[in-house]
């Protein structure tokens, strides 16, 4: 979730020089593949450009596909991966920033 | 002498005197946020290496009006103001004024000497780091931009996008601010002692 008055730039911003959202996992482990599904974009514009910029605001979600690894073990398993994400508001815009991401999951 | 040339010579003293304390020009410029002389502390120094690999010291620039900018190639507000100050170092640079561009870029040169080039910027561009920033208060917004007066202290701090008219206003007030040299303590000496007839 981003809060009020601030935004992050999507998976495709619009211009070259701006950092994407990046989600990815690191491989290995009970699961495989790993495409990630970003939400549309919505194109706002600030004080600090001509032209609106791709951008995800307040709540939103990514969706990630994963198969079950043919030589998985069963029973629970964590995937890690990272999240990248830069942030600014309507003057401002703060460092990028990447964070853990995990996902608990069970094969059975 | 004949008394009424008493007062005009000491009016035409004050007025000198006075001019030489606080800057006469035909337009004395005031920005709002540029902090009383009282008020300003202490830029803290540092040492940071510019794209040439000469190490730059911030004491480096002591008796000129300086504009410290940190910003960095990611950022959409730092792109709009780095054209101003680009025609700010053009206009002013003879008048005792630089500005000098500290990058926050972790990728540091390798994005930012094409930046530089792509934007042909005029003035000088230092790599900076976590250590700079925590001296100038933890820099956590880009672009924060400092405006710092001829003895080495900040005179006023922008974070965000500013107006370019708060930086031009905010410049030519220090421009236009003594060197040093001449304060109160001197002005007695200046005027020379009490004269008949003298209020």
């Amino acid at each position: 979730m981003v809060d009020k008055g601030f935004h992050v730039n999507s998976n495709t911003p619009a211009e070259d020089y701006l950092i994407p959202l990046k989600l990815v996992f690191n491989p290995g482990g009970g699961l495989i593949g790993g495409d990630v599904v970003y939400p549309k974009p919505t194109m706002e514009k600030y004080d600090f450009g001509d032209k609106p910029l791709s951008v995800f605001t307040g709540n939103f979600e990514l969706m990630v596909k994963f198969q079950v690894a043919p030589d998985a073990p069963a029973g629970p398993g964590v995937k890690v991966g990272k999240l990248r994400y830069q942030a600014c508001d309507n003057k401002a815009c703060y460092p990028p920033k990447t964070i853990e991401v995990s996902v608990s999951y069970s094969v059975q | 002498m004949p008394a009424s040339r008493f007062p005009v010579w000491i009016a035409a003293a004050a007025v000198a005197a006075g001019c030489l304390f606080t800057g006469c020009s035909s337009e004395t410029v005031r920005a709002a946020s540029v902090k009383p002389d009282k008020e300003r502390k202490e830029a803290p120094d540092f040492a940071l290496k510019d794209a040439d690999g000469k190490l730059v010291h911030l004491s480096d620039y002591r008796g000129k009006v300086l504009l410290l900018d940190f910003w960095a190639t990611w950022c959409g507000p730092c792109k709009v103001e780095i054209p101003w100050f680009m025609d700010m170092q053009r206009k002013n640079k003879d008048r005792g004024f630089d500005v000098l561009g500290v990058s926050m870029d972790d990728e540091g040169w390798e994005v930012v000497k094409p930046f530089l080039s792509d934007l042909q910027v005029n003035y000088r561009v230092v790599i900076g780091n976590d250590t700079t920033a925590q001296l100038y208060g933890g820099v956590d917004a880009l672009p924060t931009t400092f405006l710092i007066d001829r003895g080495g202290k900040i005179a006023a701090v922008h974070v965000g996008l500013a107006s370019k008219k708060d930086f031009e206003d905010g410049i030519e007030q220090l421009l236009q601010a003594p060197s040093g040299g001449i304060t109160r303590a001197a002005l007695p000496a200046l005027l020379g002692p009490a004269l008949p007839g003298a209020r």
